[in-house]
C-alpha cells in the first residue's frame, strides 16, 4: 500500500494552497513605505561607443529623484564571473568588466545605460525618454563563426578576436582521439546547433533595495534561486558591503530554470541606489525587458565525430564547439560549455577516448548562462543525435547500438575518460523499461496505421545521463570554481515539539516545503504538520548555496539529514538520562525512544520539552536546547540517468510534427515524493519538447532581438504536449549521500530534445525521405524544407 | 531591410528634381510627417508619427540630403528617435533619368529599426517599409503630376478640397 507520510509518500504540495489562492508573497508584492521606483534606459543598438549621456533635461522632469549613469558606478566593481576557465595554452579566460550601467560602450540591445529613480514608475519612464544618449554605432558582432573569423569588430578590447577561452578536454587525449578516429572502421560526423533559448519564468525579475540608516544594514529583496550567493557576490565583489550589513531575501519566486541563479546589475543597482538616496528603490521587469536582460540559455554550434568499429562499438568522440557567451560573462556562464558539458560526453557509454574543444565567444547579444540542464542537454543532444545517425549509416537498430555500448551494470563505480566517476547506474534496466513503456513492439502497427492516413510515424529512443548534486567543493575548486558548493541546514526542535528546518536550498517551484518535511517526519517519527521549512532569507538561514543543477535534495537534503542525525544523537542522550539508561542502549524508532530489552519508553516531544526545561537534565554533559546545524559537502556528483522514447507523426505535405506519445524511464535513485518527481519530469519534458519543436531566439544581423515577445518567441503550449508516461521504478540509489537520492529537476529537459528530433528523422527516413539532421526547433518550415531538399 | 523600385512620373526631370528638394513637398509625401523644418540647404528637422505593429511612436529626427547631383540623383536619409519605442533610420538613393513621357525615378531604400519597435514589430518591418515607400512615392507622383488628391494621412482629417499643387503654392 502506498505510504501517506514520510519518504515515498505522494503528499500534495502544501505550498500550492497559497500559490493557488493568491496568498503567495512574491518580490513584487513587497512594498516598503517611502519606496521609489526605478526605470532602466536600455540600449536600442547592439554595439556602439557611448559618447555621452545627458540627463539634464530628464532630471527636471516631475517626480524624478535622481538619475544614475555609468559614471556613478566607476568606483564599484563589475558583476563577477564565478568560474575561471583556463585555455589550452594555459592562459586564463578573458574576463572584461561587466559594469552595472554601461560605461564607454554599449554591447547589446538591452544593455542598461541609465537608471531613473522617481516617485512613480510612470514618472521614471517618462523621464527616461528625455535622456539624451549619444551613441556612435559600431558594427554588431552577432554570428559566432563570423565573430571568430578575424575580420569582425571586437566586443571587448580585452578579447580582440572575441574569444573568451579556447578550452580542450581531455587535452592529454587529443592525439589518441585523432589517431582512433583516423583508423576507425566507421566515423559518423554531425554538424548541429543547440539553439539559444529564453528561460521565460512566469514571474519576471524584481529587485527592491532598502537601506536602514539606523543599523547601517542594506537589504535586497530579489527574485533569486540563491540569496546567499547574491549576498556573497554583490557584497564582496560589487558594492563592498560586509555580510553582516547585507541581507538578501528571495521570498516566493515564480520559477527560475537557471535564469535566477545569476547576480544581475539591477540587484546591485537597487541596493546601491537605496543607500545613495536613503529610500527604498524598487525595480520590476516587464516581459519585454526580461527578453533583453535575463541571461539566456544554450547557443552552441558543434561538430561531433563518433568513431566506431565494425561491431558498432564506440571507439572515440571528438567535438568542436563554439559557445556563445553574449556580451558579458554572466555569473556561471563560463562553466556551462566546459565542466558541465565536456564531462558528460561519455554519456551512458564506454567510449574510451574523448576530446572536446570549446571556444567561448563574445557577441553583441544578451549574456548566456545556465538554463535547465546547463551544458548537459547540449552534451546529450550531440551524443544521442550522432549515435542515431551512426545507427542509420551502419544499419544497426538504434536501441541495439546503444545497448552494445552501455556501461554494464556490474562496472560501477565507472571511471569515465572525462574526469567524472559514475557511482551507480543500470542503463540496460531503464532501456528495458522504456521499451516496455513505449510499447516499442507495437510500433510497426502504429506506423502502418499512420501511413494509412498519409502520415509518417517515427520513433525516437535515447538514453541520457547528467551530473547533478552540484558539487564536491574541492573538485570544482580545482576546476576553476570560485565558490564552494556545499549546502547547510539548521534543524530546530522547539520546546513544544514543533520543528523548523532552515535550509540554504531555495524553492521556486520544486516543492521543498513539502518534501523536506517528509524526510524529517520519517526520521523523527512525527507528522509533517509539525515541520516547517524556512528558506530564502540570508538573515534567517545559515549560509547556503541555493538551488540549481538538481542539487536541493541531494545536497541540501543531505545537510538537513546530517543536522537531524545530530538532533537524534543528542536526543538519545537526553532520553537515556530521563530513562536512567545507558545512551548506547537507547533506540529511536517511530518517534519513540526505548531502552533495549525493557519496556521503558519516552516520546520525542517529551525529550524536546526536557531540552528546553532542563530541570531533570544532564547539564554537566550536554547543553540545553535541541538545535543543530550541519554543512554537507558532497563527495561526488550524483548521476541521474534514464531512457526516453518519443513517437511523432509528420505530415509530409506540410512538415507539421505532432508528438503522439512520450515516455520517460528515469533512475533518480530513491524518491521522496513520487508525485512531485513526476511533476518535475513533466515540466522538464515540456521545456525539452519546447526546445525541440518550438522555441528559438533570433537576432537580426544588426543585433536587434527579433523574437522579443511571445508573439515571435514560441513558448510550448499544453496542446503541443501528449500525455506523458513517466516511470521512476528503476532505482540505483546514490551511494554517497545519506538519502540515496540523485535529483530530478533537469532530467526531462536534458533527455527529451534528442528523442523528439530522432523521432522526426526516423519518420522522414522511414518514408524514403533521406534526411540526416534538422536543427532545432524542428518547425514545420524546417521539416518541409528538408523534405523538399531531399526530394529535389 | 532593402527595397528597390522605379516609377515613371509625367514631368520633366528638372521639375521632379525641384520637388524632391522642396520641404513642403517632402512634408506632404513623408507618411505621418507632422512637421518638417528646414535647418540648412540640405537638412531638415522632422517629426513623424507612425505605428509599427503594436507600437506607435512619434519620431523626432533629422532628414538630410546628400550626394547631390542635380538634377540626376541624391540620397535622402533620416534618423528618428522614438523614445521608449526605439529608433528608426534609413535612407533612399533616388535617381532620375529622362524617359519617354517624363522621368523615371528609381529608388533604393534601406531601413533599420531598433528598440521596442524591433522587438515587437520586427517581422512586420519589411512589409511596413514597403508600404511607407509606396505611399511616399505615390503621393510624390501625384503631387508632381498635379493629379488626383492624395489620401489623407492616416488618422488625420481630410484636407480641404484643393489640389495639392495649389495648396503647396498657396
Amino acid at each position: 500500500m502506498a505510504k501517506d507520510s514520510g519518504i515515498g509518500a505522494s503528499i500534495k504540495r502544501r505550498e500550492d494552497v497559497r500559490f493557488l489562492t493568491g496568498a503567495g508573497n512574491y518580490t513584487d508584492d513587497i512594498s516598503i513605505p517611502g519606496q521609489l521606483y526605478c526605470f532602466f534606459l536600455r540600449s536600442t543598438v547592439a554595439h556602439g561607443k557611448l559618447n555621452g549621456v545627458d540627463t539634464a533635461a530628464a532630471a527636471k522632469m516631475p517626480g524624478v529623484v535622481r538619475i544614475f549613469t555609468g559614471k556613478d558606478f566607476e568606483a564599484v566593481g563589475g558583476l563577477p564571473c564565478g568560474w575561471l576557465i583556463t585555455s589550452r595554452d594555459g592562459t586564463p579566460m578573458k574576463e572584461p568588466k561587466h559594469p552595472i550601467l554601461a560605461s564607454g560602450k554599449v554591447r547589446h540591445v538591452g544593455d542598461p545605460i541609465a537608471a531613473v529613480v522617481a516617485r512613480s514608475l510612470a514618472e521614471a519612464r517618462d523621464a527616461a525618454e528625455a535622456i539624451e544618449v549619444d551613441i556612435e554605432e559600431l558594427p554588431a558582432v552577432i554570428d559566432m563563426k563570423a565573430a571568430v573569423s578575424g575580420s569582425a569588430a571586437s566586443v571587448h578590447d580585452e578579447a580582440p578576436d572575441n574569444i573568451c577561452y579556447d578550452w580542450g578536454f581531455v587535452e592529454e587525449n587529443r592525439d589518441a582521439v585523432d589517431a582512433a578516429i583516423k583508423g576507425a572502421h566507421h566515423v559518423t560526423t554531425l554538424d548541429l546547433t543547440n539553439q539559444r533559448l529564453v528561460a521565460n519564468p512566469m514571474e519576471p525579475r524584481v529587485a527592491v533595495g532598502d537601506y536602514n540608516r539606523a543599523s547601517g544594514e542594506s537589504t535586497l529583496y530579489t527574485t533569486s534561486q540563491n540569496p546567499h550567493v547574491i549576498r556573497l557576490l554583490m557584497g564582496a565583489f560589487v558594492l563592498g558591503i560586509p555580510e553582516h550589513k547585507l541581507r538578501v531575501v528571495a521570498p516566493d519566486v515564480g520559477g527560475g530554470f537557471g535564469s535566477k541563479i545569476f547576480h544581475y546589475a539591477e540587484e546591485a543597482f537597487c541596493t546601491f541606489a537605496a543607500k545613495a538616496i536613503g529610500k527604498p528603490v524598487k525595480w520590476t521587469s516587464d516581459r519585454s525587458e526580461a527578453f533583453l536582460s535575463d541571461a539566456q540559455g544554450r547557443d552552441h554550434v558543434t561538430k561531433i565525430e563518433l568513431a566506431l568499429d565494425q561491431n558498432g562499438k564506440f571507439l572515440a568522440i571528438r567535438t568542436n564547439t563554439l559557445a556563445n557567451m553574449g556580451a558579458y560573462l554572466s555569473t556561471f556562464s563560463t562553466s556551462v560549455p566546459t565542466w558541465l558539458h565536456g564531462t558528460l560526453m561519455a554519456g551512458n557509454y564506454t567510449t574510451p577516448l574523448i576530446y572536446c574543444n570549446v571556444k567561448a565567444v563574445f557577441t553583441n547579444t544578451v549574456p548566456v548562462d545556465a538554463y535547465r540542464g546547463a551544458g548537459r542537454p547540449e552534451a546529450t543532444f550531440q551524443l544521442e543525435r550522432v549515435i542515431d545517425k551512426a545507427a542509420r549509416e551502419m544499419g544497426i537498430d538504434p536501441i541495439e547500438l546503444r545497448r552494445r555500448n552501455f556501461v554494464p551494470a556490474d562496472a560501477f563505480p565507472y571511471q569515465t575518460p572525462v574526469a567524472v566517476q559514475y557511482d551507480v547506474g543500470n542503463y540496460q534496466a531503464t532501456m528495458d523499461k522504456i521499451v516496455e513503456l513505449a510499447d516499442v513492439a507495437g510500433f510497426p502497427a502504429r506506423r502502418a496505421e499512420s501511413a494509412a492516413r498519409g502520415k509518417l510515424r517515427g520513433l525516437g529512443v535515447n538514453a541520457y545521463i547528467e551530473a547533478c548534486g552540484i558539487a564536491p567543493s574541492q573538485l570544482v575548486g580545482q576546476l576553476g570554481a570560485r565558490a564552494g558548493l556545499y549546502e547547510s541546514a539548521t534543524v530546530r526542535v522547539n520546546a513544544a515539539g514543533g520543528i523548523v528546518v532552515m535550509t540554504g536550498s531555495h524553492s521556486h517551484g520544486q516543492g521543498h516545503e513539502t518534501t523536506f518535511p517528509q524526510v524529517i517526519a520519517e526520521m523523527f517519527g512525527v507528522s509533517e504538520d509539525m515541520v516547517d521549512i524556512v528558506h530564502g532569507d540570508s538573515a534567517r538561514t545559515p549560509m547556503g548555496m541555493g538551488t540549481y543543477g538538481s542539487r536541493s535534495i541531494a545536497v541540501g537534503g543531505s545537510a538537513m539529514v546530517r543536522a537531524a542525525e545530530k538532533i537524534i544523537s543528542k536526543a538519545k542522550k537526553i532520553a537515556s538520562h530521563l530513562m536512567e539508561a545507558s545512551a548506547e542502549d537507547v533506540e529511536f524508532k517511530n518517534g519513540v525512544f526505548s531502552v533495549a530489552g525493557t519496556d521503558k519508553t519516552i516520546d520525542f516531544a517529551s525529550v524536546a520539552l526536557a531540552a528546553y526545561v532542563p530541570h531533570n537534565y544532564p547539564l554537566d554533559q550536554i547543553e540545553p536546547g535541541l538545535e543543530e546545524t550541519a554543512f554537507y559537502d558532497p563527495s561526488n556528483f550524483t548521476y541521474p540517468a534514464g531512457a526516453y522514447a518519443c513517437e511523432v507523426e509528420v505530415d509530409p505535405e506540410t512538415g507539421v510534427v505532432e508528438v503522439k506519445s512520450f515516455a520517460a524511464a528515469d533512475d533518480f535513485g530513491n524518491v521522496i515524493n513520487p508525485m512531485i518527481v513526476e511533476g518535475q519530469v513533466h515540466g522538464g519534458l515540456a521545456q525539452g519538447i519546447g526546445q525541440a519543436l518550438r522555441e528559438n531566439t533570433v537576432y537580426g544581423a544588426d543585433g536587434q532581438l527579433l523574437t522579443g515577445s511571445f508573439m515571435d518567441y514560441a513558448m510550448p503550449r499544453a496542446d503541443d504536449m501528449p500525455m506523458f508516461t513517466v516511470d521512476h521504478s528503476c532505482q540505483t540509489p546514490c551511494s554517497h549521500n545519506p538519502l540515496g537520492v540523485k535529483g530530478c529537476g533537469e532530467a526531462g529537459a536534458i533527455g527529451s530534445p534528442p528523442a523528439v528530433v530522432n523521432a522526426v528523422l526516423d519518420a522522414l527516413n522511414s518514408g524514403g525521405i533521406k534526411v540526416d539532421h534538422i536543427d532545432m526547433p524542428v518547425s514545420p518550415a524546417r521539416v518541409w524544407d528538408a523534405i523538399q531538399a531531399a526530394q529535389h | 531591410m532593402e527595397l528597390k523600385g522605379t516609377r515613371t512620373i509625367a514631368a520633366e526631370p528638372a521639375a521632379v528634381w525641384a520637388a524632391l528638394n522642396d520641404p513642403e513637398v517632402l512634408k506632404a509625401c513623408i507618411p505621418g510627417c507632422q512637421t518638417l523644418e528646414k535647418t540648412s540647404d540640405t537638412s531638415f528637422e522632422a517629426m513623424v508619427k507612425q505605428k509599427v505593429g503594436p507600437v506607435s511612436a512619434t519620431f523626432h529626427g533629422v532628414v538630410e540630403l546628400s550626394d547631390l547631383n542635380p538634377p540626376n540623383s541624391y540620397r535622402i536619409s533620416g534618423e528618428g528617435k522614438g523614445g521608449a519605442a526605439g529608433f528608426a533610420k534609413g535612407g533612399a538613393t533616388v535617381s532620375l533619368s529622362p524617359v519617354e513621357g517624363g522621368t523615371e525615378l528609381a529608388y533604393d531604400v534601406d531601413a533599420k529599426v531598433g528598440g521596442k519597435i524591433a522587438q515587437l514589430g520586427a517581422r512586420l518591418i519589411d512589409g511596413f517599409a514597403k508600404k511607407l515607400a509606396d505611399q511616399f512615392f505615390e503621393t510624390f507622383q501625384k503631387v508632381v503630376e498635379g493629379g488626383d488628391e492624395p489620401e489623407a494621412p492616416e488618422g488625420e482629417a481630410k484636407p480641404e478640397k484643393k489640389s495639392w499643387l495649389k495648396r503647396l503654392t498657396g
